[in-house]
């Protein structure tokens, strides 16, 4: 139930996203989802795309750091409450989130969110034995 | 402990320190009659041989510089006749003309002895078969080994560099035990070894290599001593001093022994001239104790380093050096502190994750900018990785300097990438 997220290292400087996001449009790859995390000199761009492998290929091809990270997509109910009742399982257990961001997409009637836990083995049969919907690589390309 | 000249090697600190002033006094007289241009400099600084009394003293000769080679090239330095001369060796000037160092017999005789020393103090002794797989040429490096070798009767092959099928056909057939050779060369050569599927410890003698004239790092030594299953020893020396021999390294490997008797060594802020305090990083300043065709006074080395004033575990006298960290003219200055780039280099090779291309940025008087290239391979997408890591390296830089540096992480590839001699300091500051 692990899917595949790009992270990609980027210089604060002019023009750096538009060029990593110029190279994946160039090839055809579709961005369903995008957060960045940034300090004041330098970022980390991670992005859910239609084609990891190759975007990956294709990222590094132009000269860009880049690492594929396991993460979750869970769909939650898309109504006040909905992500934090699914997060309130992660706290009582006691797991830590790293960081989660959205999608735009829905899945049918549900919110999509990506995130990433401190442990994912456990988050994942955590959150199936609450009965929380998660999205195959299949259910992501599908969104 | 094995030594050459167990005598000289061990020598009470006063009596070296007396047989040190002696020959200093004898060498300033004698530059002062046959050298114009040293009486010359003598006595623009308003000093005379006589006024030497102590070591100490010492600071108030003038240097001498690559530039006074030049002068009255190319015997202006000499104290005998052309005749009595029976060797020229060169290194390499930055000005066209190469630096021409002259020795006598018994100056040549005497750089044997001191690389028999050097040799011994590793542990080689008659029986082993030393592979000199360096250049016969102008350059020192290959002579003087090959002569201190045989004076300690040890077989030499006298290989020199390249040709590697044939360097390691030597090794296999002759059974050579030890390797003069410089440290890029000697990575080739290891590769090679494996590449043709030798092992190194079953299928040749090889026990330990005398690395030198070129830097290199504690990881490539250890790379290399684990590759081949050898020891190696650092070893420092220059044309302008014999070369090889001035230093050397002994079993302890911590450090490089400087022949006190045949050099007296200082340390000084290559700005002021001073010197530094005994231990801190400076530049390496020699005089020759011991030469006779060609002495040479205070000589500035351009070499960085500092003494390791600490008694030698292999009860040597003679006081050791840190590894040569880089030149002096990269010496630069920020918040009145001297730094050198090696400073910082050492501290970023010391952090996993980062790459081994960095740039220091000087924008003002008051603060450094260190660029650093993360390391590819190292990264795992984690941003709280980069802003710890981002953070020790601005620790380690201010304990090691004193400053505490802006640092800006870069992706791969965003500096130039330096073939050897890297600029790695931008100085934009205006006066």
């Amino acid at each position: 139930m692990k899917i595949k997220q790009l992270s990609v290292f980027l210089e604060n400087k002019r023009g750096r996203l538009y060029e990593a996001l110029k190279a994946l449009a160039d090839a055809g790859i579709n961005i369903r989802a995008l957060s960045i995390a940034d300090t004041s000199e330098f970022g980390i761009l991670r992005m859910i795309v239609t084609d990891p492998e190759k975007a990956k290929e294709i990222l590094e091809n132009n000269e860009f750091t880049v690492k594929l990270t396991n993460v979750i997509a869970m769909a939650v109910k898309d109504k006040p409450g909905g992500l934090a009742e699914s997060l309130r399982y992660l706290y009582d257990a006691n797991i830590n989130i790293e960081y989660i961001y959205a999608f735009v997409e829905k899945s049918g009637e549900k919110a999509v969110v990506v995130i990433r836990t401190e442990n994912l083995d456990k988050t994942i049969s955590l959150l199936q034995e609450k009965d929380i919907k998660l999205l195959s690589w299949d259910d992501v390309l599908a969104l | 402990m094995q030594f050459w000249n167990k005598e000289a090697e061990t020598l009470k600190k006063q009596k070296l320190r007396e047989l040190q002033l002696e020959r200093l006094k004898k060498t300033l007289r004698r530059v002062y009659q046959k050298v114009p241009h040293y009486r010359a400099k003598f006595q623009q600084a308003k000093v005379k041989p006589d006024d030497i009394k102590y070591l100490e003293d010492v600071n108030k000769l003038p240097f001498t510089t690559k530039e006074d080679l030049y002068v009255d090239y190319p015997f202006g330095l000499v104290t005998l006749p052309i005749e009595k001369l029976i060797r020229l060796h060169t290194s390499s000037g930055t000005t066209g003309k190469p630096k021409a160092i002259f020795f006598s017999k018994k100056d040549i005789n005497n750089s044997a002895e001191l690389i028999a020393r050097c040799l011994v103090m590793t542990g080689a002794k008659q029986g082993d078969i030393l592979q000199n797989s360096m250049t016969y040429g102008l350059f020192t490096g290959a002579f003087v080994m090959h002569y201190g070798a045989e004076k300690v009767g040890i077989l030499v092959i006298p290989a020199g560099p390249g040709n590697t099928e044939r360097q390691i056909n030597l090794m296999r057939d002759f059974g050579t035990t030890m390797i003069h050779i410089t440290p890029s060369y000697a990575l080739y050569v290891a590769s090679v070894i494996y590449d043709k599927g030798i092992d190194p410890r079953r299928d040749l003698k090889l026990k330990r290599a005398y690395l030198g004239a070129e830097p290199y790092s504690e990881e490539t030594r250890k790379k290399i001593e684990d590759m081949l299953g050898i020891d190696i020893y650092n070893c420092y020396g220059l044309t302008e001093m014999n070369g090889p021999g001035v230093g050397f390294e002994c079993k302890y490997k911590a450090g490089l022994h400087i022949w006190e008797d045949n050099f007296l060594m200082e340390v000084i802020n290559p700005d002021t001239g001073e010197p530094v305090k005994e231990g801190e990083i400076g530049e390496l300043v020699l005089t020759t104790l011991n030469r006779e065709a060609m002495p040479l006074i205070r000589y500035r080395t351009r070499d960085l380093t500092r003494i390791i004033p600490q008694p030698c575990k292999c009860g040597r006298t003679h006081r050791r050096i840190s590894r040569i960290l880089g030149r002096s003219d990269d010496m630069f200055i920020v918040k009145g502190v001297n730094i050198f780039p090696q400073q910082i280099e050492q501290v970023l090779m010391s952090i996993k994750g980062v790459a081994q291309n960095y740039q220091i940025v000087l924008e003002s008087y008051d603060e450094m900018t260190v660029k650093v290239e993360i390391d590819r391979e190292l990264f795992d997408g984690k941003i709280e990785r980069l802003i710890k890591m981002k953070e020790e390296i601005i620790d380690k830089i201010r304990s090691a300097t004193m400053v505490k540096p802006k640092v800006e992480l870069l992706e791969p590839g965003t500096l130039p990438i330096s073939e050897g001699k890297a600029k790695r300091v931008i100085d934009n500051r205006t006066i």
